[in-house]
């Protein structure tokens, strides 16, 4: 077979696009960017994470910055979370982390607000300050309570 | 014969085939051990499968993506969801569109073409050619053809990918006037590596192998006549389309929910 350099060249453009489709969908469609070398891990305990699920956004500001990597629960039983957060972020060591909810129904993501510490939060440290998720259902159910309270005291 | 004779005969045949596949897999594997490595065959194959596949892959790509943008906005639209089509587009193309019809597309148009010209190599008799010369035709005719074919389909499922990412956000954004952060933001929120892309290319890489070795056994095995030639690619473009969507079906399965 005769070799013929204009093929090749084609066939070599050919593997790097290919290749450049796979690094874009793993990096920054697959939220590769967040987990590859260079990202912080950092963990937080909450009494109660509600609909929190893995994958869910972390912001500072509503700017996102990384996204949850785990779940468990501790030997207190309650929910540590791992928080896989951009490389290069430097937060406060008196940051603290919420679970909130986008819109009233929407999904739930942890927000962080950086404290005013001069000292920085290393590569796998706990974040101390935590606020658990807000139970729709428990606002309602206090009050609905409530307002049986106030009927029986009004009669 | 009777119909449970046939039934029989049938069933027997299949597992014939399946065994005789089994072989020519190991027959090929130890084929591509020795060398020379036939790199400049390789690099030809890789043309013919994949880059000759490209238009093809690339128009197909944009058009699901856009038909898949705009059917999943009209009925995520109902309840108000519209936020959510990035998640739906991203997930269902990565995890099954991708891999699934790139895989169909490139059994149509290159896997019938591989089992069409090694069959007429057998039919013009330049299979016993190679042999005479003693080349082995494992080596030479079907060992570049199968690699390509395996090295070829994760790229182009990849490339399927990113033009209908773009041609759903082509309808999505430009059409239908969704904001275009909101799409790529909630495809990428939602898609995993390890759940989503990693799936998607042990698919890809499952189909390549079951396409090299369907298209090119039926080649090989064919009758030395025009009707073996025909029989050969016929079969190929239906065996392997079958085998692609069953074992897709046992591969998501793995991955779980």
């Amino acid at each position: 077979m005769q070799p013929s350099p204009t093929r090749d060249l084609v066939v070599g453009l050919f593997v790097l696009s290919g290749l450049a489709a796979l690094a874009y969908l793993s990096i920054q469609v697959g939220g590769m960017a967040y987990t590859g070398p260079g990202g912080q891990r950092l963990y937080a305990t909450f009494e109660e994470v509600g609909g929190l699920r893995p994958r869910a956004p972390i912001a500072i500001a509503g700017v996102k910055v990384g996204q949850v990597a785990a779940i468990d629960l501790d030997a207190d039983l309650r929910a540590r979370v791992a928080l896989d957060v951009d490389r290069g972020l430097r937060l406060p060591v008196d940051t603290s982390a919420r679970i909130l909810t986008s819109g009233l129904l929407g999904d739930q993501f942890v927000a962080l607000e950086p404290g005013a510490e001069e000292e920085f939060l290393a590569d796998g440290s706990e974040i101390e300050f935590t606020e658990s998720a807000i139970s729709l259902e428990g606002l309602i159910g206090k009050f609905v309570n409530n307002a049986g309270l106030e009927e029986k005291a009004e009669k | 014969m009777s119909s449970i004779q046939t039934l029989g005969f049938r069933t027997l045949l299949l597992v014939v085939h399946l065994g005789r596949l089994g072989v020519f897999v190991g027959r090929l594997a130890r084929a591509s051990l020795a060398p020379p490595s036939r790199i400049r065959r390789f690099v030809a194959e890789v043309f013919d499968v994949g880059v000759l596949s490209l238009p093809i892959v690339c128009l197909s790509g944009a058009t699901v993506g856009a038909v898949l943008g705009f059917q999943s906005y009209v009925a995520l639209a109902r309840f108000g969801a519209e936020g959510s089509v990035g998640a739906v587009v991203g997930l269902a193309l990565i995890r099954e569109f991708g891999p699934v019809l790139t895989a169909l597309l490139v059994t149509g148009r290159a896997g019938s073409a591989v089992a069409a010209e090694i069959a007429s190599m057998v039919q013009t008799g330049q299979i016993d050619g190679l042999r005479m010369m003693s080349i082995d035709p494992m080596h030479f005719v079907v060992m570049p053809k199968a690699w390509a074919m395996l090295f070829t389909l994760p790229l182009l499922s990849a490339l399927f990918i990113v033009f209908a990412i773009a041609g759903g956000y082509g309808v999505v954004v430009h059409l239908l006037g969704l904001d275009p952060g909101t799409y790529l933001t909630s495809l990428e929120d939602s898609v995993d590596f390890h759940d989503d892309v990693m799936q998607s290319l042990t698919k890809a890489l499952v189909f390549g192998t079951l396409m090299a070795s369907i298209s090119t056994y039926r080649g090989y095995t064919s009758e030395p006549t025009s009707a073996g030639v025909s029989a050969a690619t016929t079969g190929t473009v239906v065996t392997a389309s079958v085998a692609v969507l069953l074992f897709d079906y046992a591969l998501t399965t793995l991955w779980g929910v």
